[in-house]
């Protein structure tokens, strides 16, 4: 067969392959594999952008998730200055208030001391009274059995009144 | 593997036909010291189409797989036989015989007792399956097998990364969409015009594959044949004219910024744009063919150095064997790369016609 004069046989099968492999493909193989891979492709795409998205709000995350240590550390600070402060106020007012309460206890006791002590100095100037009465009244009694005796204690009594 | 056995029954089945037959009474005689080698008859026997589908020889027997010839003529009506009822083109069977010499050589024509073609017969419609049919036939039976073992894989789990076979032909695949068919048609109509072009490459590339490897059912010249790449660049004429919308006909009917005297008295724009038409397809046609068939020249050209060297000494022969097959596999490492390229120019050119035959203008 000539090597530049076209064969219709030839030619003829090759239209009838080319037609039959075309359709076959075009149903079973092309398609799917143009609709997968564009699928894939959309797949990766939006993979990418996903994960440049989760990138950023992590980023963003993390700059708020540092705004906010630095905020409460302020916070904080400021919590246990404050906090100081009121120990100290608490613990000052509470001292001024003990030893106010100590001084006016500490009154009252020396005061019911001075009013117990002049109470047991009464009762004992009174003890006493009696007492002297007492033994005045026994000396007196004994003393004064005899008329010398009697005598003789006015004498010095009066000698003493005149002493003083 | 059940696949591979596949091949292998089908292969056994063409074995089966496959057939030894002396063209000589002494088959003892080494036809090379008796005959002297015609190197030009040896190349187009290799790379023309034939009847039968010759595998070797020895001791000048030819030992060939015979193939179904499917005739039609009015007188004989239709006739399907397998070509071994010729003998090798030396006999005629139903009145039917390979023509031997003169401008039909290789032809089936049909002949009168004596053997001279009957001059009142018409020739008749021959659709056989010749050793090119045979070839792209299996081509084609292997770029299916292949794609619809693919598209099934793509289409159970198209987000996996691609495995085996698969990830062969997934860069081959995005290389023709991305590279080829998307920058030449256009991000928008594109996805139509996929199928075609992914057929069309493939086609291309597995036949010129195919026709690099010399062992049967491969190895026939199915993409170096006129006629094949006369269908090839029909349906790439079919596809870019038929989607052609009205701005390309006004364009080659009425081309606009001419001047009025190149169009009307005699219309000689349109003449050209019309001629353009059907030039762009036949340069893709022809530079298929060329390609293909210079590279089974030269490769065939180098081995033919052996016989001829083998004519002057034996020895010579063998020496001349080392170096013409050292340059023989350097062809057909370069053939390799063509097979690619022709399917790629052939894909992208076809595309950007494609593309121009749909733009919508500017």
């Amino acid at each position: 067969m000539d090597l530049i004069t076209p064969d219709f046989g030839l030619f003829f099968w090759m239209l009838v392959t080319f037609s039959l492999v075309f359709v076959i493909l075009k149903k079973f193989a092309w398609k799917p594999i143009v609709q997968a891979l564009k699928e894939r492709e959309l797949n990766i795409q939006e993979g990418i952008e996903n994960a440049r998205e989760a990138r950023n709000e992590l980023e963003n995350v993390k700059v708020k998730s540092e705004k906010i240590i630095s905020e409460s550390i302020v916070e904080r600070d400021q919590l246990i200055r404050q906090g100081r402060e009121i120990k100290e106020a608490l613990i000052t007012e509470a001292r001024t208030q003990a030893e106010a309460e100590a001084k006016k206890m500490v009154d009252l006791a020396k005061k019911h001391i001075e009013e117990e002590k002049i109470a047991a100095i009464n009762q004992i100037k009174l003890q006493i009274a009696s007492l002297s009465v007492e033994i005045a009244e026994r000396i007196l009694r004994k003393n004064l059995k005899d008329d010398r005796q009697q005598k003789e204690l006015m004498n010095s009594l009066l000698d003493e009144f005149i002493l003083n | 593997m059940s696949r591979i056995l596949i091949i292998i029954l089908l292969s056994a089945l063409w074995a089966d036909i496959l057939y030894a037959r002396s063209p000589e009474d002494n088959p003892a005689d080494n036809p090379l010291e008796k005959i002297p080698f015609d190197p030009g008859a040896f190349i187009f026997d290799h790379i023309g189409d034939a009847y039968e589908w010759h595998l070797f020889d020895i001791n000048g027997r030819h030992y060939s797989v015979s193939l179904p010839v499917i005739l039609y003529s009015r007188e004989k009506g239709l006739n399907i036989f397998m070509s071994h009822k010729f003998q090798h083109g030396k006999a005629t069977y139903r009145d039917f015989r390979i023509i031997t010499d003169g401008p039909e050589k290789g032809k089936i024509r049909v002949v009168l007792e004596d053997g001279t073609v009957d001059p009142d017969a018409a020739r008749p419609v021959d659709i056989s399956i010749t050793k090119n049919v045979a070839g792209m036939f299996f081509a084609a039976f292997v770029m299916m097998f292949i794609f619809l073992v693919i598209g099934k894989r793509y289409q159970r789990n198209p987000n996996l990364p691609p495995r085996g076979i698969q990830s062969l032909f997934e860069p081959l695949i995005l290389f023709v969409v991305d590279d080829i068919v998307k920058p030449a048609i256009g991000e928008k109509k594109y996805i139509a015009f996929l199928p075609y072009l992914l057929t069309l490459f493939f086609f291309i590339w597995i036949n010129n594959m195919m026709g690099l490897i010399p062992i049967f059912p491969m190895g026939a010249n199915v993409t170096g044949n006129i006629s094949v790449t006369a269908g090839l660049a029909l349906t790439s004429f079919l596809v870019i004219n038929l989607s052609g919308n009205r701005q390309y006909w006004q364009h080659i009917l009425n081309t606009p910024h001419v001047p009025i005297l190149l169009k009307l008295p005699i219309p000689i724009m349109p003449v050209i744009e019309i001629v353009g038409i059907i030039t762009k397809p036949f340069v893709l046609m022809v530079r298929l063919f060329a390609n293909i068939t210079a590279g089974h020249i030269i490769t065939m050209g180098f081995f033919t150095l052996i016989f001829i060297f083998g004519q002057v000494s034996p020895a010579f022969g063998y020496g001349g064997a080392v170096l013409a097959t050292g340059f023989g596999i350097f062809i057909t490492f370069l053939e390799l790369l063509v097979a690619l390229i022709q399917a790629y120019v052939f894909t992208l050119l076809t595309s950007l016609f494609i593309g121009m035959a749909v733009d919508d203008g500017h």
